[in-house]
Parts: C-alpha cells; structure tokens; sequence
C-alpha cells in the first residue's frame, strides 16, 4: 500500500520517462558489472535537476523506502545492485561538466559525467584527470567516488581520494551539504576522504570537482619477458628500491599473457612465464634517464628480454594486451571471477604459489593480473555458471584467496568495494569493535538505514552465523555472540 | 618509552566512566593550535617506536609518540622521506600530534597532504575501544576510511596509537630560483608553471619575490631552471625549512596569524587594514598566510569570497571559535560523528569547536 502511494507521489513530481516500474524497463537495472547477483527494484527514477533528487529522496524518507544510487553500473562488487523494494536513483541524466577552470586546475562536473568524458574535454588546455580505472570510458565520476576507484596509475598518482577537492551531496534528509571546493582543504572533519568508498552508504552525490594535472611531456614503457614469475615479483620490488617511482607498474602470468595476446595482439611472447610492464612519464630528460635505469633494473633481476616503446603507437600496443586482459580472459571459459585483493609486493610469490595450488584442488583454471606497483592483485577465477556448484565453489576459492590477503598483511578489496560480494570477507578483515564503529558512523548519517542498506558493511549478526573467521591477533571473534 | 597501550587504554576507559576530559598530549609542541585545551593530560608522546618498515613496500608504520626526527632519519637511510614535508614546530614533535593536526609543508600541492598518506591506524576510541582501521596496503577500500577521517580532527574523534604511511623515495637533484614579482604577477607565474609538467615541488611569493623549487633527474631540473628564468637561489634548502617550520621573518610577530586557504589562483585583493608586508603566499597560491589584528569574522568572510576558509593559525582569542564555522547541517553531522566515536565527550573536547 505504502509502495502504491510513493509510486503515485513520485509520477506527480517527474514525467513519465524518468520513472521506471515496468518489469521490462526494470530489468536493465537488476544488477551492475558482477551479474551473478540480480534483483528487481520497485522503481528506478532518473532526476534531472538536484531539486527533483531532493524531492525524491525525502518521499523515500517519508516511505521508509530504500535509495539505491547509480552511476553507469560498472561497479564489480554488487553495490549498486537493486533490492526488492527500493527505489534505484539513477544519476545518469546528471551529466554535464559544469565548470572547467583552467587557471585553478580543476573541474566541476555532475556525477554522471564519465571518467574518460572529463581528461578529453580539458585535454585542449594540456590537462587531464589521473585516476583510470579500466571501465574508464564507460564509468562515471560519481561511481568513482563512491567505490574509491584506482586504476593502472595510482603508485604514482593516487587514488580517486587523493583527486578530488570537492563533492556536494544530499543526505537522507535531503539537505545539501557542500565539502571542500577549489582550495586545498576545508573546515572541519575531512568528511570528503569519508565519503570516499562509501558504496552509496552515507549520501547521493550531486557534484564533484576533480583536480586537474598537466599532462606529462612524454611517456615510456619497459617491457620485460620472464621464465619465472618469482623473478619477475622481485624485479618489481627492485624497482622501487632504487628510488624509481613508475607512473605504471604491471604484471601478468602465463595464462593471462596467452589469453591477452590471443586477443589483441599485442607482442607478448605466449611462452613467457610472466611480463612486467614498468611506464615512467615526465619531462623528456627524466624519463630518458629513468627508462634506461628501469630497463637495467629489470634485466638485472633476470628479465630474458626487455624492449622499451620507442613511439607512442608502440606504447600503446605494449598496453594493449594489459588492457583488454579481462575481456581476453572471459574468451577462455565461459564465465570469470574477478578478485581484488591487496597485499604487501614481497609476499607475491607464496600467494601466487597458493593459488596456484587451490586452482588444480578445485580444478578451476585462474589467469593473475596484477597492479604490481601498488600489490593490488586481480586472479581470474574461470568457470561454467551452468554447470551445477561451480559458482558455489568458485565464490568459496575466492573467498579463501581474500583470506589469504588478509593473512599476509593486506585487504580483501583494493579498489572494487565490498557492495554484496565481500560482506562475509568483511568479517575476516574486521572485529567486532570495528565493525560495531562502521555501523555507528552509518548511523550518524543515516539512522534509519535506507541509503544503499544491505551494502558494503555486515551485521554483527551474518559474522557470527559465519563463524570463527576474523583472523586478527589469533582472537575468536564475537564470543559474546549465540552460534548457529 | 614503548608501548603503552595498556595504560592509555586504561586511562581513556577510566575517564570515560568518570565522564571526565582528557586532554591528549603528544610532544606538545603544537598546543597553540586549535582552541584552548581542556581536561586532564593524556601523555602519549612515549607510546614511541617504528613498529613496521618495508622500504619496498613504500610503507612505514610507527607508534603515534614517535617523534618526527626519529621517523625522518630511519626513512633516510633508505632515501626515503615522509612525502607531505611535515612542519615540526619544535623539536619533540610526533607523529600522531602531525596526524592530528593534518600539517604538510611547501610540498603539499604537489606530492600531496599528510592525510593524502594515511594509509590505516590503530586507535582507541571515546570508551576506550582498540581499533583498527585500513592497513600498509597502498590501496585498501574495505570499510569506511576512518584512519584518513582521523588527520586533522584534533583528536576528537579517536586516540592515535599507530599509523601506517605510504612514503616516496628522496628526489635526485634540487634547485631554488627567484624571480622579482608583486603577489599579482607571482600568482600568475605560480600558477602557470603549475599547469605545465615541469617537476616544481614548491612556491611562494613574499610580494618582492616569487620562488621556485624544482626536484627530479639532474637533466630536468637543469632544464625547468632555464624555462622558469630568473636566478639561481643557493640557500634555498634553508629557505624552504624555514617557511616550513614558520621561521622566517614574516612570522615573527605579535598580532594574530591566520591562514587563509583559498583555490590557488584566486586574485590577491587587498584587504582594508591590511598591507602587502602583512601577507606571506604560499603552496603556489593556495595558503596564504595574513599577520592582523583584525576580527576572525572579517578574515574568514574575505576567504570566503575567494572560494575559500580561514582560521586563526596563532594568537588570537582561543576561547572562541578558531576555525571557520559550518553550515547547521554540516556541524549536525559533525555532532553525530562526534558522538559515534566518542559518546561522553571525553577525548579533546572543544579543541576543534565549541560543540565538539
């Protein structure tokens, strides 16, 4: 009956075409990038003005009825993925670049407006925005924010955090609230890093301003072919050793690398056990000196060939093969599952090795692509969703590759988020304590829980019915708590 | 000296069930800042020690007392460095105090802010409850990002007992040049050469000069030296440190220092009571710093129309706001996050503002 009424209010706030009830126009909403996990919303709405976002998110308020935000829905952990009863508010009509001010180096745009959209539309005034996460040209900065996106580029130039200087989002009361702006800081708590990777938990954004960085005179990248991938996880260490800090430092294993090149031609040698991808950008003198210094390195450390790109169409084919990794590697089965852990460089090789072994136990094959630079790893788990059980299982070994992330020192998602697909991992990486802290910061933005619920934070309650995971300081989580 | 979490644990539980204040202390060397502090000492300046250092891994993670000096020295020895250039102001100067403070010297527009390196922390919060957030991993968004939420809240929010830093290798070469400039002309200088990708990793103009540092391979800043013009500056290392550490002598005075923080090419307007040798410009633009007698109000209005904030740096009455105030409904959602860390109150209260 309630769902009646907010349904009737919400045809009187906008036209016909900006509220969705049908199954058929729902149903290219029922899930984002990770399309194992569906579900229908009760409406998805498509404001165009912050006014009429404000409008509906205060009916929802009244109605008790959840807000789901969406970007492009390239998200690849489920947190944009629809509930049943919730409303999805869809920010695609927000999608112009508001401001572009060269003398400050920044852009203010809507949220939108794609990643890509943004670096060529200042690309005249020799600009551009550095965080490139692969969806890229379809992804938008809104998204961006809200999953904290990296990319290939980060070591160098930080995260989506480290690249903006202000968001204007609405709250669940439908207050706007202003953070930041053109300057380097603002007053108060730094509640712009805390909207950061909040999975759409804490507001709706509605504006975004980017920093701009000029483009960088030229760019080179070091290819390096190894026989043997533990070389190849050392070399990467060895770089950063000697002081060099890459623009772009990439790695790839044998079944990554014969997928890619089967794809799209790219040069690498199928024989390889391993490719390292190492690009150094800036002033042309400085990177002369540092791809050489690169080309040493590497080759010191057992590369048995490294070449580097000698023109900009060189380059960009070197990069192509890395790019197109994830498609290549959906050509090799009829289903994949992309994880995205993070650990520390130097525990590469028995992570690898241990994968290596989990992959033959379970006798699911995994292609490894790795933002070495940065240790954020990206094992492809390849599978058949149609044979009965292979999903279970391949969640299960990835769930056990995310343990094992956190064992050795890092986290179970380095930049695609928690959403729905990581709430279980959740309770490995976090106690109790912490996990009860995430719950009151929600709580102080959003008591009733109706911005995105169900996403990127677990109950105290689905860790304890998991049971006995949280591996932090040998302590049993939740010993307070009722096993089921 | 060590670990002490234990005792500060104890102390926090304690003074949350008293109800009472505690006012966190680190190497005081930074109790001029903020509002006037209140409530009973917590000494966290020997909680001290580098707890975890992988010169490969880009990553240190150190005790909240470590002092500044220590953590600078254990980098050097890997030419490494903390990457946000963080200010001392004195000697005994922590880790956790700098965190806290979120302060990041000359090279900040560049390299970026001492928060921008917050990588995880360990902390305790209002009931005395360890926590742990983020990690030494370089890119980690499991979770609300609490340990970057902890720089500049003033220990408001949470007890630092640990943080984990990403760092960066030292740059090869360095060189300093001048030119001749009004702020006018510097802030246009400034900030055209910040649109271009010549390494510049600081700048600032005095109202006669405006400086450039440039840092990279030998070949490129030899070369961004001639493009830039102007001479050749032989004592800027020093020069540098001493606007970091605010001991240059524009800083020498008895009226109150605001720091204006403001997009980095907003015009120099003059401000009525003020003259240009009251003005020092710095982060390419984007802090600049006014020595006045004049009201807060007026200060933080003059930001305003420039896009930007101020605050009372030094001096000035600390028993009213310091800091730029917030909308009703962003200072709600301050009070809320403030209760949800800390629910009586107890850590640093009214530091940041009145309320909090």
């Amino acid at each position: 009956m309630a769902e009646q009424i907010l349904l009737s209010a919400l045809s009187k706030l906008l036209p016909a075409s900006a509220l969705l009830t049908s199954k058929e126009a729902l149903t290219p909403y029922e899930c984002d990038g990770l399309s194992v996990y569906k579900g229908l919303p009760l409406a998805v709405v498509l404001p165009q003005t912050i006014e009429e976002a404000q409008s509906i998110i205060k009916l929802c308020q009244q109605y008790h009825t959840p807000i789901i935000a969406r970007g492009a829905g390239t998200g690849l952990a489920g947190g944009a993925m629809p509930t049943k009863g919730a409303v999805v508010l869809s920010l695609a009509k927000f999608n112009e670049i508001l401001d572009v001010d060269v003398d400050n180096r920044t852009a203010t745009v809507q949220p939108g407006v794609r990643n890509l959209a943004i670096s060529d539309a200042v690309a005249q005034h020799g600009l551009y925005y550095a965080p490139d996460p692969s969806s890229q040209i379809a992804c938008t900065i809104g998204g961006n924010v809200a999953e904290n996106s990296g990319g290939v580029h980060c070591l160098k130039y930080g995260l989506t955090v480290h690249n903006v200087l202000g968001v204007t989002f609405l709250t669940v009361d439908g207050e706007l609230i202003e953070l930041g702006g053109k300057a380097l800081d603002d007053a108060g708590y730094d509640l712009l890093a805390l909207i950061h990777g909040s999975e759409g938990l804490l507001g709706v954004m509605v504006e975004v301003t980017v920093k701009l960085l000029p483009t960088p005179e030229v760019a080179k990248v070091c290819m390096a072919i190894f026989d043997d991938i533990e070389k190849a996880g050392q070399a990467v260490c060895d770089i950063i050793a000697e002081g060099i800090v890459p623009a772009g430092l990439e790695m790839m294993d044998a079944l990554a690398i014969q997928a890619a090149e089967a794809y799209a031609k790219a040069g690498y040698p199928t024989d390889a056990q391993a490719i390292v991808l190492c690009e150094i950008d800036g002033t042309e003198g400085g990177v002369a000196e540092f791809i050489e210094k690169v080309e040493i390195v590497l080759t010191k450390g057992g590369a048995v060939e490294t070449r580097v790109s000698q023109s900009e169409v060189e380059r960009m084919q070197f990069w192509a093969g890395r790019k197109a990794a994830f498609p290549a590697v959906g050509r090799l089965a009829p289903d994949y599952y992309c994880m995205d852990g993070t650990i520390p460089k130097s525990r590469l090789a028995e992570v690898l090795k241990q994968i290596s072994l989990w992959s033959d136990e379970y006798g699911l094959p995994v292609a490894n692509v790795f933002h070495a630079g940065d240790g954020n790893m990206h094992p492809l788990i390849l599978y058949d969703a149609n044979k009965p059980g292979e999903l279970e299982e391949t969640e299960e070994f990835g769930r056990k590759i995310l343990e094992l992330c956190v064992q050795v020192g890092g986290t179970i998602t380095g930049e695609h988020g928690v959403g729905v697909e990581k709430l279980d991992s959740m309770c490995v990486q976090f106690g109790k304590l912490e996990l009860t802290q995430f719950l009151a910061i929600k709580d102080a933005f959003d008591d009733e829980g109706l911005l995105n619920p169900g996403k990127a934070v677990p109950t105290l309650h689905r860790c304890a019915e998991l049971g006995g995971m949280h591996v932090h300081n040998g302590e049993l989580p939740h010993p307070e708590l009722e096993r089921f | 000296m060590g670990n002490l979490t234990q005792q500060l644990q104890a102390q926090v539980e304690a003074a949350y069930q008293a109800e009472t204040a505690l006012n966190i202390i680190g190497g005081d060397s930074k109790s001029w800042y903020g509002r006037e502090p209140v409530g009973e000492a917590l000494h966290v300046g020997e909680h001290q020690g580098i707890i975890n250092y992988m010169p490969t891994e880009l990553v240190v993670t150190v005790r909240a007392g470590t002092t500044l000096s220590e953590i600078a020295g254990a980098l050097d020895k890997h030419q490494q460095r903390l990457p946000f250039d963080p200010p001392y102001f004195g000697e005994a100067a922590t880790i956790g105090g700098t965190v806290a403070c979120n302060f990041s010297g000359p090279r900040r527009p560049y390299a970026g802010s001492c928060r921008d390196f917050v990588l995880g922390c360990t902390m305790l919060n209002g009931k005395g409850e360890k926590l742990r957030f983020g990690g030494e991993v370089m890119k980690n968004v499991a979770g609300f990002d609490v340990s970057r939420l902890m720089a500049g809240s003033l220990g408001t929010l949470g007890v630092l007992l640990d943080i984990s830093f990403k760092i960066l290798p030292h740059r090869l070469a360095e060189q300093t040049v001048v030119i001749d400039a009004d702020f006018k002309q510097a802030i246009k200088l400034m900030n055209h050469w910040a649109g271009t990708p010549l390494p510049v990793t600081a700048m600032c103009a005095d109202g006669q000069s405006v400086y450039f540092r440039i840092c990279g391979a030998p070949s490129a800043v030899e070369r961004s030296c001639k493009e830039i013009g102007g001479t050749i500056f032989d004592d800027g290392k020093s020069f540098w440190k001493d606007l970091r550490e605010h001991h240059l002598p524009f800083f020498d005075t008895d009226k109150t220092l605001y720091r204006l923080s403001v997009p980095p090419a907003a015009e120099f307007i003059s401000l009525d009571g003020a003259s240009d040798s009251d003005w020092f410009i710095g982060w390419g633009g984007a802090q600049r710093w006014l020595k006045s007698d004049l009201p807060f109000d007026v200060i933080q209005q003059y930001a305003k129309k420039l896009g930007g904030h101020a605050r009372i740096m030094r001096g000035g009455d600390r028993s009213e706001e310091v800091f730029a105030p917030l909308s009703p409904a962003l200072m709600t959602l301050h009070t809320k996050l403030k209760h949800s860390f800390d629910p009586k109150g107890t850590l640093n209260p009214g530091r940041m503002y009145k309320d909090l």
